[in-house]
């Protein structure tokens, strides 16, 4: 099994009456809720709770990319992956991803992921997301129904430019490029490459072909999880793709650990609140504009069956949130049985870990992931043996890795040079 | 009215067609074109009318090699030239306006007579239009009437939000025209048009809700600047689907042009 850490970045004042005064989280959500000053404490606090959580036996600890969104403020992932890459070792950086239609020209990606693989030492995990509808079309103003085409020909641009090694003329519907030849490469030959999916048939199938691990990055648990997956597993199986190992998925999943259930719901409960009360409230009109799924997608009727409850997540008590296996929380018994019937339901390899929730504070998100580490993962680690060397979702890092901050002390460096001081 | 089906280089069109008269070519809105439009049928009383609809409207189908505005433009004049028409009367409403001024911005010679309700294709910073691509469904008729009950009740007949046959039904049909309508109207409705419309030669009437909550008038004097000669008629309590609220007086307008 792989686990990673994942810290969506929330913003964690929004004001109690969010819902009511405001109509959504994202897009359009009001600046004025904003303070840089805070921000400057956030960013520190969540780059190292990442940090810390990569001492505690996680795979890989992972970030990814939003815009505009009160819940995400993480524009560039690839900004916080370099921070997180000096201070730390051994941990897989998951980057998942960078949106690429979204970049102009995208081997601006080829670029910064190789950057991100060389100064690691090959420890990125690289993620390629269309990007939601939100982010996508209403914040970065791609065309809906282009949307799909302007990826794949960036993917296509991508993964030439880090496996070419002669300069070559690209001439997409929408880059033209004369000489692409990006330097630095990649340290890793075969990037691992992980695919944010909503249950679209096109995205299952680029992930087989492309030999790409699925994610479901949901908020609405691993219950409601189970069709959309299963009808992945569906088509890996009609696809004749060589294999169904468990590392060609993966599933986000929110989890609070604490001593005892009891416990759990008193430490959490208003972070899950906050979460999925105010982080999650999206205006309606931004969810999906028309032509950025598929006809296919929506025939299939996977919309409605995999999409949030009807009327929302506001009215969800702690119960509810736990039953409906939204959250997985408890004590580490509670969270072992259920992340286990998780991991065997849906047949993930992978498991973003959701372990900082909505305005918890560091403390409590240092507790729960200390007894998530020390309590629960290694009881799941063994799981999927027969595909436990199954590599090609992971990380190679380098076996020699660089140790930041080595400078030589300035004595040191005079001997060296022979100067006088 | 007769719905019939043309070839063209890109894809078979759907075209509606009746009324005897002048030839007459109108371009569909944003919305699209319900066989029972009052105002298709007001207008096929005086002129012999087409009524093609853009790829994915209506049970037409899409064309995914139709990408941009000049896309739209040339596979809309290769329409005229299929449906055997040598300059029509162009008229179009909202989107469908845009692309009649693109085309005969594009080849003036071929566009003789204009049409433009309540075009889309400028935008002005000081004046911007409403996103119609983040619109909810009731939202849309305090933009798109003057009376908003009635517009309220035009809309909703037969929406049943319920029944996920219909909804689903209903995304498929979003999808399919407003991702259309996206590829020139998302997410600002500017394609450039303004620096071509001074190549427009045709004796152009505009015509204007002059409660126009969607596009506002403030547009229609853009227009009627950029293009030399054009005649502005401004339609009292009456937004953006003026062609609904007063069809007579739309139709009495487009009379102008014979």
């Amino acid at each position: 099994m792989k686990f990673t850490w994942f810290n969506l970045m929330p913003w964690q004042d929004l004001p109690d009456d969010f819902r009511e005064k405001h109509r959504s989280v994202w897009v359009d959500i009001d600046s004025r809720l904003f303070d840089p000053e805070r921000a400057h404490h956030l960013y520190n606090e969540y780059m190292d709770l990442l940090e810390y959580s990569s001492t505690l036996g996680f795979d890989g600890i992972g970030v990814n990319e939003h815009h505009q969104n009160g819940y995400g403020i993480m524009p560039s992932p690839n900004i916080i992956a370099a921070g997180l890459a000096r201070r730390t070792k051994d941990v897989g950086l998951v980057v998942l991803g960078n949106s690429i239609a979204l970049y102009n020209p995208p081997v601006r990606v080829a670029e910064e992921f190789a950057m991100l693989d060389c100064i690691s030492g090959g420890r990125l995990v690289a993620g390629f997301p269309v990007g939601t509808s939100m982010d996508t079309n209403y914040c970065y103003g791609q065309i809906p129904a282009l949307t799909r085409e302007k990826y794949l020909e960036a993917h296509d641009l991508i993964k030439r430019a880090w496996d070419d090694p002669d300069p070559f003329a690209f001439n997409g519907r929408y880059n033209k490029l004369r000489h692409v030849n990006i330097w630095p490469r990649p340290v890793q030959k075969n990037m691992p490459v992980h695919i944010p999916g909503g249950g679209s048939v096109e995205t299952y199938d680029f992930c087989i072909d492309n030999t790409y691990s699925y994610s479901y990055l949901s908020f609405s648990g691993y219950i409601r999880a189970k069709a959309l997956m299963q009808g992945y597993w569906d088509r890996v199986a009609e696809r004749n793709a060589p294999d169904d190992s468990p590392y060609r998925a993966g599933f986000a999943q929110t989890i609070c650990v604490a001593d005892t259930d009891v416990e759990a719901e008193r430490l959490y409960s208003e972070h899950v609140s906050y979460f999925y009360n105010r982080c999650l409230h999206v205006h309606p009109g931004f969810a999906d504009a028309p032509g950025y799924r598929t006809i296919k997608t929506i025939q299939s009727g996977a919309l409605s069956q995999y999409a949030p409850p009807i009327d929302g997540y506001g009215h969800l008590s702690w119960k509810d949130l736990i039953e409906q296996g939204h959250v997985i929380a408890g004590s580490p018994e509670t969270v072992r049985q259920r992340m286990e019937e998780l991991i065997k339901g849906l047949r993930v390899g992978n498991i973003f870990c959701l372990m900082h929730v909505g305005n918890m504070p560091k403390d409590k998100c240092m507790y729960s992931t200390k007894l998530f580490a020390e309590k629960v993962m290694p009881k799941l680690r063994d799981m999927f043996p027969e595909y436990k060397d199954d590599n090609r979702f992971w990380c190679s890092p380098l076996v020699t890795q660089a140790k930041p901050g080595n400078l030589p002390n300035e004595q040191a460096v005079a001997q060296a040079v022979g100067g006088k001081d | 009215m007769e719905l019939k089906t043309v070839k063209t280089h890109a894809v078979p069109v759907r075209y509606f067609e009746g009324g005897k008269g002048e030839p007459l070519v109108f371009l569909h809105g944003a919305g699209g074109l319900q066989a029972g439009d009052p105002f298709f049928a007001k207008l096929a009383e005086k002129h012999h009318v087409y009524a093609p609809l853009l790829p994915g409207y209506g049970d037409s189908e899409e064309c995914t090699q139709i990408r941009d505005m000049l896309d739209v433009t040339l596979h809309t004049a290769d329409v005229v030239d299929a449906l055997g028409l040598k300059d029509p009367i162009l008229v179009g409403h909202s989107m469908g306006g845009m692309i009649a001024c693109e085309m005969a911005a594009l080849a003036p010679s071929t566009v003789s007579r204009l049409g433009l309700i309540c075009p889309a294709g400028l935008w002005l910073d000081d004046h911007p239009i409403p996103d119609l691509f983040a619109m909810l469904p009731y939202e849309m008729p305090q933009y798109l009437f003057h009376d908003v009950e009635a517009g309220t009740k035009l809309m909703t007949a037969g929406v049943a939000l319920d029944d996920p046959e219909w909804l689903k039904g209903f995304l498929i049909m979003n999808a399919r025209q407003m991702g259309m309508a996206g590829k020139i109207l998302f997410p600002i409705p500017d394609r450039g048009l303004s620096q071509r419309l001074y190549r427009i030669k045709a004796k152009t009437v505009l015509v204007w809700g002059d409660g126009d909550k969607l596009i506002p008038p403030a547009y229609a004097h853009a227009f009627k600047k950029a293009i030399a000669g054009a005649e502005l008629v401004s339609i009292a309590e009456a937004s953006h689907m003026v062609t609904i609220e007063k069809t007579d007086q739309v139709v009495a307008a487009l009379s102008k042009l014979g």
